[in-house]
């Protein structure tokens, strides 16, 4: 069996050679680059734009502003139909009139590098009249704030509120009550290599060809076509290597759409490839939410009710073609999503303001979900002196409570919530840890331990961008090609940024079909040549392109043994394929070569009337079933410095349950990888703007990301519940480690200051404001 | 746009270029060049991507310009011989999209021929110049000891 093995990846090597291909790496004849105009002001009008003296620098080619592309591209508005009353304000590829964020092109300068682009971005003379700028949402939504849109009457973008029960009867009734407000900080994803893309037009064919470094190329194939009025079948993305994405990679942005529209308009190959400071200013952000939680209890520590408001710092607009909806509806339905209560309630408010555009970065939403309620239940705890993993456990949704639909209406199949709490106890000594915890209180040293639980809702089924009018596709598709040798080549919809997915298919084809790892090879991120899928977003990859590519090798295996049948008249029931040979009980009768031979070239041997296709097509399309949900804890132990304020953590373990694993040793990585990055939502990571909605970070030595230094070891273990609803059985794995890091890192931080009489619910948890946490500034 | 003519060695070859003043050395070793191994995640010197070998020392190629390294002796990814590091980076997953491979192995290796034996708090502490987004770091740092063991370190 392949799956379920330790495969390395086939690519890795490559990549490990430093013969990559990213997209940066890619020149073509005649290639142009680049550079961007872009606002100084969060909010201003644009009086003026001066081209001349940008336009005369030698090795200019052209300077474009909105005007200048008015006619060759379309405007967008992010609407979802599911969420019809939400605000959906008219975007353009570069501003016109008014700028919304600092950052947001006015001007793009093509030149023949990118550093004389750069000096006549220098050169381009903008007049701007600045207008004053809304940077937090509840500034946003004042009466007397400005108005963002002219369309808007006030800057609530989307109100809604999720209930069941009665919550309101349940909190006068409940003995005892908990409450926090919590502040979550604006990030992002920051893939190391930043977006790119190289866009190529031909005239005489009206063809787009894009390398662009991104998620979903079919997406971006849609929208390239569409905007720019392109026939579908004459535009083509290919993705290259990717240099990590993270979500930030499957969304339009405006930039790379700018430069299609240059190699169309100029009819040469152009560049762009964003820098560090652009990427800052202008990537998809994630997370700014405030949120006022309440949680009630009986004595017993029975949880009886969740009330949750989520007040969500939107961006400028809405982030197309998604929309910016998701993180706030993720935490309305899933904070406290573990445990068994009957009463809920949670209200959103989502403000659009002076800042880039929020979207989807990993793990959408969960982190907020999972740390507000794990937090809840921690202090809970507290006040009623119970001990929180027991408090836990006892709350836990377990056993007969599945099938479920929660209280926030997602459906749980099954979640193992329990188990996964009492693998991890194995992993660590609680009561040494609390022991030891005690003797070091003694000696100024605060050690803290925080459990997250954590559900994962992955695999996203067609229906909510189908509903939503997205041309998304939340499907996958895959296309087996036997060639004449024998070898297989498997084209899939899904894409590989480095998770992996391309060797947990190529395991996946290698155990249906039952030909060797090393016959075959899996061929992705190109929307001419792959069957049409969604990419690889929202921990989507093993569960639906790794089912697609199950369905197609049956189809493939059914073939080749009916052929092999037909040729030794026997039954092809009796058949098997092992190790790329036709089998029957043990004895080889031909290689899947010979078949493949004969399928390609003597097609006449063939008996009529069986399947003998050798390149098949099978889809894996879900119906009524939104997500598949994966679940978890972490435990983490941290130690604070009560005079710096800094946070150093120590341990850090995931018990995870994500069903079927195609491959263990690509799974603990990512999940680590998920952590870190939880890691440094939680402690370090935060795009600061001043009031004005300047951005204060905008470089690595202000942006800070986790590094090895101070990362601890992160263990990882696994339960395996295969979902029922697919034959392979696997959910999705990839966020799971970002889902759960921040709540047992708040809840460790939290536990380590208890006995200072402090508490924290502001993240990432920097040493300012722990320090004035703890009173001392 | 003043430019400077440099000789160097790259890879083994002597190489002449006329070269803006301004061009760092890493865009010229990735565009001018062709040695695309070494990577760009920031141009200000703070994530390692961009790391190379002037005159045998891990330096960072953006911060250094190609008329800096007039003279000397540089290397990239593309020519290492550390096949052992290859293979345990590649057996223990210890890359997922690669970006900051080339700059993780170059710091890597030079870390274990300044110390055959780190610890593994040594090697995060010295791999802390090279940013990586998708790792947890957790299998480089496997990687690195598992060859400085296999070494005799
Ligand atoms: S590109 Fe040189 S350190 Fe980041
Ligand atoms: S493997 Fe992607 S940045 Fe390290």
């Amino acid at each position: 069996m392949s799956i379920g093995a330790e495969v390395p990846r086939d690519r890795a090597k490559r990549l490990l050679l430093g013969r990559g291909r990213y997209v940066d790496d890619i020149s073509l004849p005649r290639m142009l680059h680049l550079a961007f105009v872009r606002s100084p002001y969060a909010h201003a009008r644009i009086e003026a734009v001066d081209c001349t003296d940008a336009r005369a620098l030698d090795g200019v080619v052209a300077v474009l502003t909105a005007a200048e592309i008015a006619d060759a591209v379309a405007s967008w508005r992010a609407e979802h139909k599911l969420f019809p009353a939400m605000a959906a304000p008219e975007q353009f590829a570069l501003a016109r009139d008014i700028v919304r964020w600092q950052g947001e092109a006015v001007a793009v300068v093509v030149a023949d590098s990118r550093a004389v682009a750069e000096d006549g971005a220098e050169l381009v003379a903008v007049t701007w009249h600045e207008l004053v700028a809304v940077t937090d949402a509840k500034k946003a939504l004042e009466r007397e704030a400005p108005v963002l849109h002219d369309d808007m009457d006030s800057n609530l973008a989307f109100t809604t509120e999720v209930a069941s029960g009665n919550t309101k009867a349940a909190f006068e009734k409940a003995d005892h009550v908990v409450e926090e407000h919590f502040r979550f900080h604006r990030h992002s994803g920051v893939s190391l290599e930043p977006r790119g893309i190289i866009a190529e037009f031909e005239p005489s064919e009206n063809r787009l060809t894009v390398h662009q470094s991104h998620q979903t190329p079919h997406q971006q194939q849609d929208l390239y076509a569409r905007l720019l009025s392109l026939p579908e079948h004459k535009v083509r993305v290919i993705c290259p290597d990717v240099g990590g994405a993270f979500g930030l990679k499957h969304h339009l942005m405006a930039d790379e759409l700018v430069a299609c529209v240059a190699a169309k308009l100029l009819a040469r190959p152009v560049k762009f490839i964003a820098d560090r400071l652009e990427s800052f200013l202008a990537d998809i952000h994630c997370r700014d939410h405030e949120v006022t939680a309440r949680m009630a209890f009986s004595p017993s520590g029975e949880i009886l009710a969740v009330e949750v408001d989520d007040l969500f710092n939107a961006g400028a607009y809405g982030q197309y073609p998604r929309t910016s909806i998701a993180e706030g509806n993720q935490i309305t339905r899933l904070t406290g999503a573990p445990y068994r209560h009957e009463h809920y309630t949670a209200n959103l408010r989502m403000a659009f303001l002076n800042k880039s555009i929020l979207g989807h970065i990993r793990s959408v939403g969960h982190p907020i979900a999972c740390a507000v309620a794990e937090r809840l239940v921690d202090m809970g705890a507290a006040k009623l002196g119970l001990d929180p993993i027991e408090v836990r456990r006892a709350n836990y949704l377990h056993g007969d409570d599945f099938p479920r639909t929660s209280v926030g209406g997602v459906e749980f199949e099954y979640l193992s919530l329990r188990g996964c709490l009492d693998k991890a106890l194995t992993m660590i000594d609680v009561p040494g840890f609390r022991e030891e915890q005690a003797n070091l209180r003694a000696k100024g040293i605060y050690r803290g331990l925080g459990v997250g639980t954590f559900v994962e809702l992955t695999a996203i089924g067609p229906e909510y961008y189908g509903q939503g009018g997205q041309h998304i596709s939340a499907q996958e598709t895959c296309l087996l090609r036997l060639e004449a040798s024998g070898d297989v080549r498997c084209y899939t919809g899904a894409t590989d940024q480095g998770q992996g997915i391309d060797t947990g298919i190529q395991q996946v084809v290698s155990d249906t079909l039952g030909v060797p790892l090393a016959a075959i090879e899996v061929i992705s991120g190109d929307s001419a040549l792959c069957p049409v899928g969604g990419g690889s977003w929202g921990s989507r990859g093993a569960a639906l392109a790794g089912e697609a590519a199950l369905r197609a090798a049956n189809t493939l295996r059914r073939n080749i043994l009916s052929i092999a049948a037909g040729l030794l008249q026997k039954d092809v029931a009796a058949l098997n394929i092992e190790d790329g040979t036709v089998v029957e009980a043990g004895i080889s009768h031909m290689t899947v070569a010979e078949v493949a031979r004969i399928g390609h070239f003597q097609p006449y041997a063939i008996p009529d009337g069986i399947p003998a296709d050798l390149t098949v097509v099978e889809r894996y399309a879900t119906k009524d079933r939104l997500f598949l949900a994966g679940n978890g804890v972490q435990i983490a132990t941290v130690e604070v410095d009560v005079d710096t304020g800094i946070v150093t953590p120590l341990r850090h373990l995931v018990v995870h349950d994500c069903g079927r694993i195609l491959n263990p040793l690509l799974v603990r990585e990512q999940v680590r990888g998920g952590v870190v990055q939880g890691i440094g939502s939680a402690l370090y990571e935060e795009l600061r703007y001043d009031d004005d909605g300047h951005l204060l970070t905008g470089s690595f030595a202000d942006y800070l990301v986790p590094m090895a230094g101070e990362m601890p070891d992160i263990e990882v273990a696994h339960l395996e519940n295969p979902t029922a609803t697919s034959e392979l059985g696997a959910k999705g794995a990839g966020e799971a480690g970002t889902a759960g890091a921040v709540s047992a890192i708040l809840n460790a931080v939290n536990d380590a200051i208890a006995p200072l009489e402090a508490t924290i619910a502001e993240v990432p948890v920097t040493p300012p404001r722990l320090l004035k946490a703890l009173g001392q500034i | 746009m003043k430019t400077l003519r440099i000789s160097l060695t790259v890879n083994g070859e002597v190489v002449e270029r006329e070269v803006p003043a301004r061009l760092n050395l890493v865009d010229f070793l990735r565009h001018d060049l062709g040695f695309t191994g070494s990577h760009v995640g920031c141009e200000q010197g703070a994530c390692g991507a961009c790391t190379v070998l002037v005159d045998g020392e891990t330096v960072r190629g953006c911060l250094l310009l190609a008329v800096q390294a007039d003279g000397c002796k540089v290397e990239t990814i593309e020519i290492m011989e550390f096949e052992d590091l290859r293979a345990a980076f590649h057996r223990l997953n210890a890359l997922q999209c690669g970006f900051c491979t080339p700059g993780m192995l170059l710091s890597a290796q030079e870390l274990l021929q300044a110390k055959p034996k780190p610890s593994r708090a040594e090697i995060r502490e010295y791999l802390s110049g090279n940013f990586c987004r998708c790792t947890g770091y957790q299998a480089i740092v496997d990687a690195v000891e598992a060859v400085a063991r296999a070494r005799g370190g």
